[in-house]
């Protein structure tokens, strides 16, 4: 007789899954899809026109309000559902401009030697020391006031980090025995970089990316709060907090709605982004 | 050491030069003519042009930043386009509030979250081992402005306990009204600043735990606190500086919101006015003043770190990462 041998699930040397990871993963995707579904739906259907002032102004929740109305009698979880769809893409639109530039950036700064490398790495740890903020802020004040402004000026300041981090993960991947091999054996510069460089670093700047979305949303909420976005009924939550900070104990659904959501959505591309370091990186890289 | 020390200093310096010139470059880039901003709607040609020689605008960009350059040497950050009046009092009077705030809350923040985070990372399979990491995850998704909006709705309005915002117009000559009307931003600030801090504390603190000059030093016989002590402090103190040098330089920048939040007459506040009305020279000023602040942190921070860990001593810039 022998011992029934167990069914092999996984192979040998495999790292067995990890529940308590995957799970952070799991809620980060809850989170941040409860607010792109909200989003979503804004696109196409909406409670109330934004801009109708029909309602009793600053009514409480209830009564055909869910979240009750503004100062100016406009229902507030039609602005909420707008906000969501503002916060993604504010997102979106700063990780997309901060990825093209900073990646490419990254990749050109890498490559450069000697007092260039020199320069552009402290011309770029300067404009890191500076808040995304402060650089949106010259930017929109220049510019108009609009969402527009502040995705490009968030995407601008991000790609410094996006480049700086780039910069340094290229460099590790290029002192790499592989490469030296590829050079040698007559490979060009650019499929160097389409085939050996860029499938070893896009883990960690997937992750990295995830956070600047989280950071992107942030930034666009505190431009909006200090009236450097668009104004309400289409602003964004942060917008909403700045009109609703006055009345926030006679009507604290305004003033605590908002922010709520941007924490959801934030925590949840926070986790999801955590999430993604354990599974894409096993050696748990620290992306800073 | 003093060779570091030189190389350092020069490379400071060299930062600063190039930041400033960037820094001046990039206002005069930017669409939009102060000149416009000083003159009422409708003004002539005429108008505008004299608001331009007024304001020395009408002169070629390099010349100007010469002319700027040359003050700058003598201690003085020019003059006010809008209000005429000297730029550097302004900011020093400024820094009376965004010093206190910044110092404070750094302080503050760093008592938080230095223990925090080694509990975290200590303690980290105890139910309060996690709480810790849960609530400095859920802490960096918080905006610092709708925290300082919370905190002033309960502890301001509802409370009474605090004021709600605002500063004394004598500034520090009633220390108790100062104090007092700086307790909620500080705090606002504090909080935000150790949820991140907390996180890089914790994983400072994991990386050292795991090591294996650690676990050799306890089966030496060495007691957990005698090895931490001696071995493990120093080596989780080197990324963490780096981190506190950042979070300090940033805290001290992106002061501009929660001096809005507290309506706060501090750096922030007059950057944000400096903006909103194309005045050059205060956005210089400010700047200028935030740059070398933010560079200092930097050099201080490369300072200590070299001192910590001997490794390091090699390189001229940055911490272990």
């Amino acid at each position: 007789m022998t011992t029934p041998v167990p069914a092999v699930t996984e192979l040998p040397g495999k790292p067995r899954s990890r529940p308590r990871r995957s799970a952070t993963l799991v809620t980060g995707c809850v989170l941040t899809g409860l607010v792109a579904l909200l989003a979503l739906i804004s696109v196409v259907w909406l409670p109330y026109e934004p801009d109708d002032t029909s309602g009793t102004r600053l009514a409480p929740p209830g009564d055909g309000h869910l979240l009750g109305t503004d100062k100016l009698g406009r229902d507030l979880f039609t602005q909420v559902m707008n906000g969501s769809r503002i916060a993604w893409e504010a997102g979106l639109g700063s990780v997309a401009i901060a990825a093209v530039l900073g990646i490419t950036l990254g990749v050109l700064a890498a490559y450069a030697q000697g007092w260039l490398d020199d320069t552009v790495s402290a011309l770029l740890d300067i404009l890191i020391a500076f808040p995304t903020l402060l650089l949106a802020m010259l930017i929109v004040a220049a510019r108009d006031a609009t969402l527009g402004s502040a995705i490009l000026a968030i995407g601008l300041a991000q790609s410094a980090v996006v480049a700086r981090l780039t910069r340094i993960l290229v460099k590790r991947v290029l002192a790499q025995d592989y490469i030296t091999a590829a050079r040698t054996s007559g490979t060009s510069r650019p499929r160097i970089v389409a085939a050996h460089i860029l499938p070893n670093i896009w883990p960690t700047l997937v992750v990295n990316l995830a956070l600047q979305f989280g950071l992107a949303v942030l930034a666009e909420a505190g431009l909006s709060y200090l009236g450097l976005g668009a104004p309400p009924p289409n602003a964004s939550w942060g917008g909403m907090l700045q009109q609703a900070q006055a009345t926030f104990t006679t009507a604290p659904a305004g003033a605590i709605a908002p922010g709520v959501l941007l924490v959801v959505l934030v925590v949840g591309v926070n986790l999801i982004a955590d999430g993604l370091r354990d599974t894409l990186d096993p050696a748990r890289r620290r992306s800073a | 050491m003093l060779s570091y020390l030189l190389r350092r200093l020069g490379f400071l310096l060299v930062s600063l030069a190039l930041a400033s010139v960037v820094l001046f470059l990039l206002l005069r880039t930017l669409p939009g003519d102060p000149a416009n901003a000083l003159t009422s709607v409708g003004a002539t040609p005429e108008q505008i042009e004299a608001a331009r020689q007024a304001i020395g605008t009408d002169k070629p960009v390099p010349e100007q930043f010469v002319h700027w350059l040359s003050q700058l040497a003598t201690g003085d950050l020019g003059t006010s386009f809008v209000s005429s009046l000297p730029v550097a009092p302004e900011v020093t009077a400024r820094l009376d509030v965004t010093l206190p705030l910044t110092g404070a809350a750094f302080l503050l923040a760093v008592l938080v979250a230095v223990p925090a985070g080694f509990l975290a990372a200590y303690r980290s399979r105890t139910w309060y081992g996690a709480a810790l990491s849960a609530v400095s995850q859920l802490g960096i998704a918080v905006p610092v402005f709708w925290l300082g909006m919370i905190l002033i709705a309960v502890f301001a309005l509802n409370l009474g306990w605090l004021p709600a915002g605002g500063f004394p117009q004598d500034g520090w000559a009633d220390p108790g009204a100062a104090f007092e009307a700086l307790v909620l931003p500080v705090i606002t600030v504090a909080l935000v600043m150790s949820a991140s801090l907390i996180r890089y504390v914790r994983s400072a603190t994991l990386d050292v735990l795991g090591s294996d000059y650690l676990r050799t030093a306890r089966a030496l016989g060495s007691s957990f606190g005698r090895a931490m002590w001696r071995h493990g402090l120093r080596n989780a103190s080197v990324p963490v500086i780096s981190v506190l040098g950042m979070e300090l330089a940033s805290t001290l920048l992106g002061a501009v919101v929660v001096e809005s939040v507290f309506a706060l007459p501090g750096l922030g506040s007059l950057l944000a006015t400096g903006i909103a009305q194309h005045d050059y020279p205060v956005i210089q000023g400010v700047l200028f003043v935030s740059t070398l602040a933010v560079l200092l942190i930097g050099f201080a921070a490369d300072l200590v770190q070299r001192l910590i860990d001997p490794r390091l001593r090699g390189r001229l810039s940055g911490g272990a990462r």
